[in-house]
């Protein structure tokens, strides 16, 4: 990393944790987890849920988040590409600069009350893995918000668009993939399924949580699918190399359109 | 010097600038002018690499302008919009783009305390007017003393006291030998200001030269005149 990236970057940050929308956004998770632990029977029961809750709310708010921001920050960055910087520079910078602290903010509303309120070991092992969860799923959608930002030239649209794929994959996606397994119930559906889930980093990343919580049969078909056709370890391996890839292709292609781009 | 060759850019169906040959005269001040949507702004960003165009040179100082924008740290622009970071506070800002252009020469304060920001400074940007952020904006422009300053309508929003600083300014910064590109639609403003004028008409360069130049070949009185004379006759080239 140069200089002149954590140079942006660090700028990023500074603006994004004295903004109101973080700390509330940081602040529900740190709710929702303080009031999941309390108010369920279980930590096990209540980590299920905040699994749910996390695969909901930080698709949703790291898109839609993230291309407002994008777009607010549009004549910002005209100023920024009058300096003597290079495009790519600017871009990891600017990127940077808003994935780490949206990322941050959600991990630590998570950690927070659970570190406060003396959870035994095994359910702080499985909460240290939904915080890194959360991150990179941060980190997947704010990669997705820049390809929409500087591909979409109007904010209206850019803004619907960000809505729309958040509700194809948090929504649609499973409703898809179940009406084709019942379909085709027929054919050898497990390498189909297997594609349709690597296709999803929503699907991923529930995947991994749930061959970590061991009940992945309870949750869909292609989870029950997975669990199956790989199993245990290899199967973590391949979804955190799949997990891996979405974060760095939405984020390359942002890039590549912000170098082509006409501010 | 800048030297802009058969500059060509399309947007979808609007060809924005249709074969833009220009000269841009070191320590003058160059005025931009033209109806709305003539392709002055992009004009500008072309310069700076905002904008990629379909076809043309672009030389400043004699170099080709590349990506990396070394170049860039010559220049000091002045977007039409001033919008910042919400959250960061004009301090914050300045220090960004101390930190970004790297530990260069002189620093110019003049306009930070001309324009009363002294006292702003230490406020997030967002709570500030639009007049005061386009001060901060004008302010940032000079700041690094650049050899090239590129104004798009720098007291659009100003108010009457604030807009006379930034003219006083530009006249001594020019006096000292600073080249300027500017753009404006109030004519008055750019008699005052301007040498140069770049007459631009649906992506062409209708005139370029000297004010006076085009006043005597259109024989009018005022800028004003000159630029509607040009354009109700279809004359000078």
């Amino acid at each position: 990393m140069t200089t002149t990236i954590r140079k942006i970057a660090r700028y990023g940050v500074r603006d994004l944790v004295r903004s109101r929308w973080l700390l509330g956004y940081a602040g529900f998770f740190a709710a929702a987890t303080w009031a999941l632990l309390r108010f369920s029977d279980s930590e096990t029961k209540a980590l299920l849920s905040l699994v749910n809750v996390v695969l909901f709310v930080v698709p949703l708010a790291n898109l839609v988040f993230g291309a407002m921001y994008l777009y607010g920050a549009r004549e910002f960055v005209e100023l920024l590409l009058a300096q003597p910087l290079r495009r790519r520079e600017l871009f990891a910078g600017l990127y940077l600069g808003l994935t780490v602290p949206v990322s941050l903010a959600a991990t630590v509303g998570i950690a927070a009350p659970l570190l406060f309120q003396g959870v035994s070991a095994a359910t702080l092992r499985t909460g240290a893995l939904l915080g890194l969860i959360a991150a990179v799923l941060s980190a997947v959608f704010t990669g997705v918000a820049t390809v929409i930002a500087y591909r979409i030239e109007d904010r209206v649209r850019g803004l619907a668009t960000a809505l729309g794929v958040w509700l194809l994959l948090a929504v649609v996606y499973d409703g898809i993939a179940l009406l084709a397994a019942v379909q085709f119930a027929d054919y050898p559906l497990e390498r189909p399924m297997l594609a349709l889930m690597l296709a999803n980093p929503i699907d991923l990343a529930r995947l991994v949580l749930m061959l970590h919580f061991d009940v992945a049969a309870l949750l869909g078909y292609t989870g029950a699918v997975f669990e199956r056709f790989v199993g245990g370890t290899a199967g973590l391996i391949v979804a955190a190399i799949a997990l891996s890839t979405w974060v760095a292709a939405p984020a390359l292609m942002g890039a590549r359109l912000f170098r082509r781009k006409d501010f | 010097m800048i030297e802009i060759q058969g500059l060509r850019k399309r947007y979808g169906a609007l060809q924005v600038l249709d074969g833009v040959d220009l000269v841009i005269h070191p320590g003058r001040v160059t005025a931009v002018v033209g109806p709305n949507a003539a392709g002055k702004t992009t004009l500008i960003k072309s310069v700076l690499g905002l904008t990629r165009p379909d076809s043309g040179t672009i030389y400043v100082d004699g170099k080709m302008i590349d990506d990396a924008g070394e170049y860039r740290a010559r220049i000091g622009y002045m977007p039409q919009i001033a919008r910042f970071p919400d959250n960061l506070t004009g301090a914050d800002l300045f220090a960004m783009m101390r930190d970004l252009r790297g530990a260069g020469a002189s620093r110019d304060e003049d306009l930070i305390d001309a324009l009363g920001l002294r006292s702003q400074l230490h406020k997030p940007l967002r709570v500030l007017s639009g007049g005061t952020r386009q001060k901060v904006n004008a302010a940032l422009a000079f700041h690094f003393s650049p050899s090239m300053l590129f104004l798009d309508e720098p007291t659009a929003g100003l108010d009457p006291i604030s807009s006379s600083v930034v003219k006083d300014k530009i006249a001594a910064e020019r006096n000292a030998g600073r080249t300027f590109v500017l753009t404006s639609h109030v004519m008055s403003e750019l008699e005052e200001l301007a040498d140069d004028i770049a007459f631009l008409v649906e992506g062409r360069i209708r005139f370029s030269g000297p004010i006076h130049d085009l006043k005597k070949e259109t024989r009018q009185l005022s800028l004003e005149r000159a630029i509607a004379y040009v354009l109700e006759t279809g004359a000078a080239a």
